[in-house]
C-alpha cells in the first residue's frame, strides 16, 4: 500500500463525527507559531497535541537570523534571561549595493544591548526547541518525528483531527491550528488558499561561516554579547531580493533572499548569487577566511497582507507562515515575531472557544489579530512588498543613490562642484528613472513606512 | 582549516549539512514531461542541485539531499512533472544552525 503523503497533491480525510476526541486541540508544526499556540492552550488548561514531523522542533527550519522580542514579553516575561541567544543586536545597518560601491546607513543603539532588548540572534535549533519546551512545561504533549499528511474532516467539512504517517496514525482533536509553515498543506487542503503563489514567494539560502569571537567583534566594531544585523538592498546578481549578513557568537550567517520567478528565469543557481555577494568589495572584508559550518535553504511567504489566505475555518486556524505572516521585502524580515503574536492569538481563541464548547468562537481569532500588531502592521505595510521587490527599487534605486552620493564626494576641482539637484537628475537619467516616478515612489514609501 | 568560498566545491557544501537519509524518495520526477520542458527552471533553481539534465533532454534526480524547501514544485514549469512531499518523520534534513 502506498503510504499517505504530504504534499501539494493531498486531499483531506472523510471521516464519521468522532464521539469523543484524542485531545482538545491538535496544533501542527512546532515553529515558533505551533509552539506559541500549544502554550496558550496548555496554559488554559486543556489537552494539546504538538506535531513536528523533525526529530526535534527547529530541525527542518532556517531563517536570516534575529529574533525581535517584544511579543515574548507577553508569552515568556522573563525570556531574556533564558532565550538561548547567541548575540543581542545594538547595531543594525542597511546596505545599499551597486557594481563595486555601496553606501551604508549605520545605527547603533547601546539601549538595544540591555534588557527589555530590542533584538537578537539565534539559531533555530535552540530556539525553537527552548520555546516548545516552554509549551511541554505548561502541559503540551510533543510529537516529535511525526508528519500530518491531511485533515480528518466530517462530510459537513468540520476539521476533527489530522493523520499522521505513524502506524495507527489519526488523531481526533475539537479544534486543529495549522502552523505548518510556508508550504501549508493543511491550509491549502481545507480551501483556505485560493490558489499557487510562486510570484509572492521567495528562496532564502543561508550560509553559516565559521569565525573566532575575537575576529567577528573586531570586524564587525562590538565587543562582548553585543551583534551586528545588516541587511542588503542589491547584491542579488539582478534577481528580485535582497541580503543579509548577521552576526551570531562565533559565526556569521550570510545570506540571500530570492524572488522565484526571477530565480528560475535567471539561469543562476542560488549558491553562485551568494559567492559574488561575498566576494563585494563591502562584504568580503567581513567574510575573509571563514570556514562553512552549514549551508541551508528554505522558503519565505513574502507577500503580506495582500495574498494571506482566509485565517478561519470550520475547526481550523491557521497562524504564522502557513497564513503568510511573513513581513519580508527584500532589506528587511520579520516572522518570527508574526508567527509567534498570530499563534499565541490562535491559541487563545481556541481555548477560550473550547471552554464555551462554542466552535464559532473561534472566530475571535481574527478580532484577536486586527486588534494587535500582526494585522495592523501588515495592513500598514501592504504595498511595501511589491515596491520593494519593484523592478525600480531592485535595479535602479542603488546605481541611483550611489550615483548621487558619488557625486557629492567626488572632488573635481578646479571643476566646480554641481548642486545637488543637478546631480539628482543625473544620476536619475543614467539609471533609467523619471523624476516623477521616484516622487511617486518615495510618497508609496511614506506611506507605507511613515 | 579556513577555506575560501570559490574552493569550496559543491560536494563539501553538501557535506557540511545533516541528513538522515530515507529508505523512500519524498519526491519523484517523471522524467517524461521534463523532455518537453524548454526552462528547466528547477536545474538552477534548486538549491541543493539535485536536479541534473541528462542528454536525452530529460532529468536525473536524487533526493537524498534535499532541504524540503519546495522550490522546485513551485518553479516547475511541466506541471505534474515533480510529485512533491515532505519526508518521513524524524528522516531528511536536520539544521543545526538555521
Ligand atoms: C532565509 C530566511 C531568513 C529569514 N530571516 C528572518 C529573520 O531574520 N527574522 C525573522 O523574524 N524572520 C525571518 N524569517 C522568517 C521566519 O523564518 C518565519 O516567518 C518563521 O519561521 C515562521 O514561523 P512558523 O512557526 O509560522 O513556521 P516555521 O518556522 O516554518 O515552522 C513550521 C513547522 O511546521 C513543521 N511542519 C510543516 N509541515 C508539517 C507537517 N505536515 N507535519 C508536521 N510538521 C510539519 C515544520 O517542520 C516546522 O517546524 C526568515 C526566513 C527565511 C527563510
Ligand atoms: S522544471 Fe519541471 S518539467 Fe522542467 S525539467 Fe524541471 S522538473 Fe522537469
Ligand atoms: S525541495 Fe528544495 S532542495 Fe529539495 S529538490 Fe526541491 S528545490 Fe531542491
Amino acid at each position: 500500500m502506498m503510504r499517505d503523503r504530504a504534499g501539494p497533491s493531498g486531499a483531506a480525510v472523510t471521516v464519521e463525527p468522532p464521539a469523543t476526541t484524542d485531545f482538545d486541540a491538535i496544533v501542527v508544526g512546532a515553529g515558533p507559531a505551533g509552539s506559541a499556540a500549544a502554550l496558550e492552550l496548555a496554559r488554559a488548561g486543556h489537552s494539546v497535541a504538538l506535531l513536528e514531523r523533525g526529530p526535534f522542533p527547529g530541525s527542518k527550519n532556517v531563517y536570516g537570523g534575529v529574533v525581535y522580542g517584544r511579543v515574548l514579553d507577553e508569552l515568556i516575561p522573563d525570556w531574556f534571561e533564558r532565550a538561548p541567544v547567541q548575540r543581542w543586536i545594538t547595531r543594525r545597518q542597511t546596505m545599499l549595493l551597486s557594481d563595486e560601491r555601496s553606501l551604508t546607513v549605520d545605527f547603533r543603539s547601546q539601549n538595544w544591548g540591555s534588557a527589555p532588548y530590542n533584538g537578537a540572534t539565534t539559531y533555530r535549533a535552540e530556539f525553537d526547541s527552548w520555546l516548545a519546551d516552554h509549551a511541554q512545561q505548561a502541559g503540551a504533549v510533543l510529537v516529535p518525528s511525526t508528519v500530518v499528511t491531511s485533515l480528518l474532516r466530517t462530510s459537513g467539512g468540520r476539521v476533527v483531527g489530522v493523520r499522521t504517517d505513524r502506524e495507527q496514525g489519526d488523531l481526533t482533536a475539537r479544534v486543529v491550528i495549522a502552523c505548518d509553515g510556508v508550504n501549508s498543506f493543511l491550509a491549502k487542503q481545507a480551501g483556505l488558499y485560493p490558489g499557487e503563489h510562486a510570484e509572492h514567494t521567495t528562496l532564502g539560502v543561508k550560509e553559516t561561516l565559521a569565525l573566532p569571537k575575537e575576529t567577528i567583534d573586531e570586524r564587525f566594531g562590538v565587543s562582548g554579547s553585543d551583534g551586528v544585523d545588516i541587511e542588503i538592498l542589491g547584491g542579488t546578481g539582478g534577481v528580485p531580493g535582497g541580503g543579509f549578513v548577521y552576526t551570531n557568537h562565533d559565526t556569521l550567517s550570510v545570506g540571500l533572499v530570492l524572488g522565484l520567478p526571477g530565480l528560475a528565469k535567471a539561469g543562476l543557481r542560488p549558491e553562485e548569487i551568494l559567492a559574488e555577494l561575498k566576494r563585494h568589495p563591502s562584504i568580503r572584508p567581513l567574510v575573509r577566511g571563514a570556514e562553512l559550518v552549514e549551508y541551508s535553504a528554505h522558503l519565505i511567504p513574502e507577500g503580506g497582507y495582500r495574498t494571506m489566505p482566509r485565517l478561519v475555518g470550520d475547526g481550523l486556524l491557521v497562524a504564522g507562515d502557513a497564513a503568510a505572516m511573513c513581513l519580508a521585502a527584500g532589506i528587511w524580515l520579520e516572522g518570527v515575531n508574526f508567527a509567534l503574536g498570530s499563534g499565541m492569538y490562535a491559541g487563545r481563541a481556541a481555548a477560550r472557544a473550547l471552554a464555551a464548547d462554542d466552535p464559532k468562537r473561534l472566530r475571535e481569532y481574527r478580532t484577536l489579530l486586527a486588534d494587535s500588531f500582526v494585522l495592523a502592521d501588515h495592513r500598514k505595510l501592504r504595498n511595501a512588498p511589491a515596491l520593494v521587490l519593484s523592478d525600480r527599487v531592485q535595479q535602479r534605486y542603488p546605481g541611483l543613490v550611489c550615483d548621487l552620493v558619488e557625486g557629492m564626494f567626488t572632488v573635481e576641482n578646479p571643476a566646480p562642484k554641481p548642486g545637488l539637484r543637478r546631480l539628482l537628475r543625473r544620476s536619475a537619467k543614467r539609471n533609467g528613472v523619471g523624476l516623477h516616478q521616484l516622487a511617486r515612489d518615495a510618497l508609496t514609501g511614506l506611506r507605507s513606512f511613515g | 582549516m579556513t577555506q575560501r568560498y570559490a574552493d569550496l566545491a559543491f560536494d563539501d557544501r553538501m557535506a557540511r549539512v545533516d541528513f538522515r537519509v530515507a529508505t523512500n524518495a519524498h519526491i519523484v520526477v517523471d522524467t517524461d514531461v521534463c523532455r518537453s520542458c524548454t526552462t528547466k527552471a528547477c536545474v538552477h533553481a534548486c538549491p541543493a542541485n539535485l536536479f541534473v539534465p541528462t542528454d536525452d533532454g530529460g532529468i536525473l534526480f536524487n533526493y537524498e539531499q534535499c532541504f524540503e524547501c519546495g522550490t522546485c514544485y513551485l518553479v516547475c514549469d511541466g506541471g505534474n512533472a515533480i510529485s512533491w512531499s515532505y519526508p518521513d518523520g524524524g528522516q531528511g534534513v536536520v539544521f543545526r544552525h538555521g
